[in-house]
């Protein structure tokens, strides 16, 4: 269904080009939900810009292909991007959306505009379709005439992800959906987000720097570090048998509540993406490093069916 | 790490509590309704040990911070009492009137200037925000010459300068000649809650706040602020009021866990048993909703067995506070406010379940 290949998206700022999404290789099919790890800085958000064909200047998408159903995204004008994929097939879930609703406006003018600009509908037509939207994401029919501030937190969430249904699109991105929420409204919502994916099939990239939630979701793991993609595989392989010495340091690192496995951390800090470092993007917080890794970026390897990493451990062996 | 502590209990806290005025209305001012009040803090007992890393966790808008705050007093309580052990090198220098027959000294009361800065010294608190805590326009050097200017340690610069370069190496910020020129905006992150953690530090107090100090922080260095923390009180007599919504990191780290709601503690006790055998109806919901790296979780609906979310401070419902959203809710529930009962040892629970009625 999506075909993401070589997706270069990189920010053309006065101090260099930042190259934020660079390189970067997956496919997702129909029903699946991908899930993209990665620490703050990593590219994730530009990824996601990416392929709404939404990216804020002064970034571009300077290279790769989005084969969204065959057609590129990557090459569409705005208009034909307007017109065929936002929203309609592709629709997302911004970071801090639910901040951003409209303060004058009730959640049905909120909500109805996009039906009554991009499908002819009546008022009263777009308001049945969401009233049952409501009713989908767990609201009842009373919120129609509430204005935002009358939310909580989780409530503006539940708008969001219904306005992103709102079109049925055959992807939706969420970025952070869940990050802002308190512990016991993030299970509420990942309920949600199962149900949705359970009852309309549809496919997801679930972006998130907390591998907790992504294994209450994802199907296959996207783990990025500083605008690479250095781990793709299903959830299993990802969790259970972890091969790039990034993946593994982030697993180490996360205190569990049913254990008292001690933690670990990576030293150093991500580097900055004007002027990364040379081969290994991680070579300087690896503890394995070789002498290659400072001089060759490594390939992508597939190291079972469906696992790439792209490590010279793995390469060289 | 979470271990037993049996250090002599150097705070207590006593039915503490603050209110914040909330705005009135024009209605409600032409009326001359009574004024209404955000309850943050609405009665918290508890003591810290020496030693120990004791812990507020709790959802957004619980008290948390508040309750930190008013421990480092940086806010007024609106009443209740705190009570604080100073060492014996500071409790030599106050007057016997202001220390009960323990050695406690009440915080509540008028306190001369000089013991009261000192007695302050001995309390220090660190941060969430590592970029909003440190002033941008001062270098590392001079953020961690402030403390010690304002309570007169050094007698010279070259004094100062050995107890800054001291304090930077001991967080790690190492060489310290490298980091003592530069400004917040040259640091990461975590460099910079490493600063937060050396000015706090600095002064040697006995008992540290720290409000979210790794919530800010990408994960994967988060474990090396919470090792330096423990390893700091390794090599010092201090004890920790560690504040966090994350109880998987409470879990790793605390000795005891007070878990707070709508600006009570609901239940507290040492960590083991809060976490392995939660008796509030809260805790087991707040337990069973945190999430796990198992990738077979994606097949399975998490269950939680409470409805709705958290009601607002301004606007706290009578008797047992969480009564709306409870799947035990009984009448007493909707009618008295549960008393504290020791249910093991140690282990202490507000809930209606568990006290006689
Ligand atoms: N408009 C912009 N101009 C220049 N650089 C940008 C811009 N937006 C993002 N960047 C840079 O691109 C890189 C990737 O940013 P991005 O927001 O995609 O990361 P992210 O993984 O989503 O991070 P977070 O977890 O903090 O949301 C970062 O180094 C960031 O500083
Ligand atoms: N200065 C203030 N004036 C009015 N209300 C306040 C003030 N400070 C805090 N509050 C309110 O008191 C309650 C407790 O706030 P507090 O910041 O202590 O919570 P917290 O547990 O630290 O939350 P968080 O996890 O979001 O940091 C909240 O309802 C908050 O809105
Ligand atoms: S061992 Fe693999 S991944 Fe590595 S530095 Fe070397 S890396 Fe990069
Ligand atoms: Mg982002
Ligand atoms: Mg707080």
């Amino acid at each position: 269904m999506l075909e993401v290949k070589g997706l270069r998206t990189y920010y053309f700022t006065l101090k260099g080009v930042v190259k934020a999404v660079d390189n970067v290789t997956f496919s997702l099919g129909k029903g699946e939900v991908l899930g993209v790890a990665g620490e703050s800085g990593s590219g994730k958000s530009t990824l996601a810009w990416s392929l709404m064909g939404y990216v804020p200047p002064p970034g571009r998408i300077a290279g790769g292909q989005i084969l969204l159903d065959g057609e590129d995204v990557a090459k569409m004008s705005e208009d034909e991007l307007r017109r065929k994929v936002r929203w309609k097939k592709v629709s997302m879930i911004f970071q801090g959306a639910m901040n951003a609703l409209t303060p004058v406006f009730t959640i049905e003018d909120q909500m109805a505009e996009p039906f009554i600009i991009h499908m002819n509908m009546t008022k009263r037509e777009a308001r049945e379709r969401i009233v049952e939207l409501l009713k989908e994401v767990g609201l009842d029919e009373s919120f129609l005439r509430r204005y935002p501030h009358e939310l909580s937190g989780g409530q503006k969430q539940r708008i969001v992800i219904a306005m992103a249904l709102l079109l049925n699109p055959e992807l939706v991105i969420a970025d952070e959906p869940t990050t802002a929420l308190d512990v016991v409204v993030q299970a509420q919502i990942m309920n949600l987000f199962k149900k949705i994916k359970k009852e309309y099939n549809i496919s997801m990239i679930f972006i998130t720097h907390d591998l907790s939630i992504i294994a209450e979701i994802a199907d296959k793991v996207a783990v990025m570090y500083a605008g690479k993609v250095v781990e793709l595989g299903t959830s299993e392989q990802i969790f259970l048998n972890p091969q790039h010495p990034y993946t593994q340091g982030l697993l180490k690192s996360i205190p569990k509540l049913r254990s008292k496995e001690k933690i670990s951390w990576i030293p150093g800090t991500p580097p900055n993406l004007v002027t990364p470092p040379p081969g290994c993007r991680f070579h300087p917080r690896c503890p394995y490093v070789m002498d290659v890794c400072k001089r060759d970026e490594p390939p992508m390897v597939e190291v079972e069916p469906g696992h790439f990493v792209a490590c010279h451990l793995i390469s060289r062996r | 790490m979470g271990g037993e502590s049996n250090g002599q209990v150097i705070f207590k806290a006593i039915d503490l509590k603050k209110y914040f005025p909330l705005r009135r209305s024009l209605k409600e001012i032409l009326t001359f309704s009574p004024g209404r009040f955000v309850r943050a803090v609405d009665g918290v007992t508890f003591d810290i040990r020496l030693g120990e890393v004791f812990c507020l966790v709790g959802e957004s808008g619980c008290g948390k911070t508040t309750t930190g705050r008013m421990i480092a007093r940086l806010l007024e309580p609106t009443s209740g009492k705190m009570l604080y052990k100073p060492t014996q090198e500071t409790l030599s220098k106050v007057p016997p009137k202001y220390v009960d027959k323990d050695g406690y000294v009440d915080l509540s009361q008028k306190l001369p200037k000089r013991i009261d800065k000192l007695l302050r010294q001995e309390i220090q608190i660190v941060f969430q925000d590592p970029f909003g805590s440190l002033n941008p326009r001062m270098t590392v050097y001079n953020i961690l010459k402030e403390p010690l200017i304002v309570h007169n340690i050094g007698s010279s610069e070259e004094e100062r300068r050995e107890i800054i370069y001291r304090a930077l190496s001991e967080v790690k910020l190492t060489p310290p000649e490298q980091f003592m020129e530069r400004y917040p905006h040259m640091l990461s992150g975590g460099q910079r809650q490493r600063v937060s953690i050396a000015r706090a530090m600095i002064l040697r107090p006995t008992l540290v706040v720290t409000d979210e100090p790794v919530s800010m922080l990408d994960v994967s260095i988060r474990a090396e602020i919470l090792q330096l923390m423990l390893d700091m009180q390794a090599s010092r007599n201090l004890a920790y009021v560690f504040i966090t919504h994350d109880l998987a990191v409470a879990n790793y780290l605390c000795t005891r866990i007070a878990v707070m709601y709508l600006g009570r503690i609901v239940e507290l006790g040492p960590t083991d048993l809060v976490i392995n055998n939660p008796q509030h109806p809260y805790t087991k919901a707040l337990i069973a909703a945190v999430p796990e790296p198992d990738p077979s979780n994606r097949f399975k609906i998490r269950e939680v067995p409470i409805k709705g979310e958290v009601p607002s401070a301004a606007n706290i419902p009578p008797g047992c506070r969480f009564h709306p959203r409870c799947p035990y809710v009984m009448d007493v529930c909707k009618r008295d406010e549960p008393p504290m009962v020791e249910v093991e040892p140690g282990h202490f629970v507000a809930c209606w379940l568990h006290a006689k009625h």
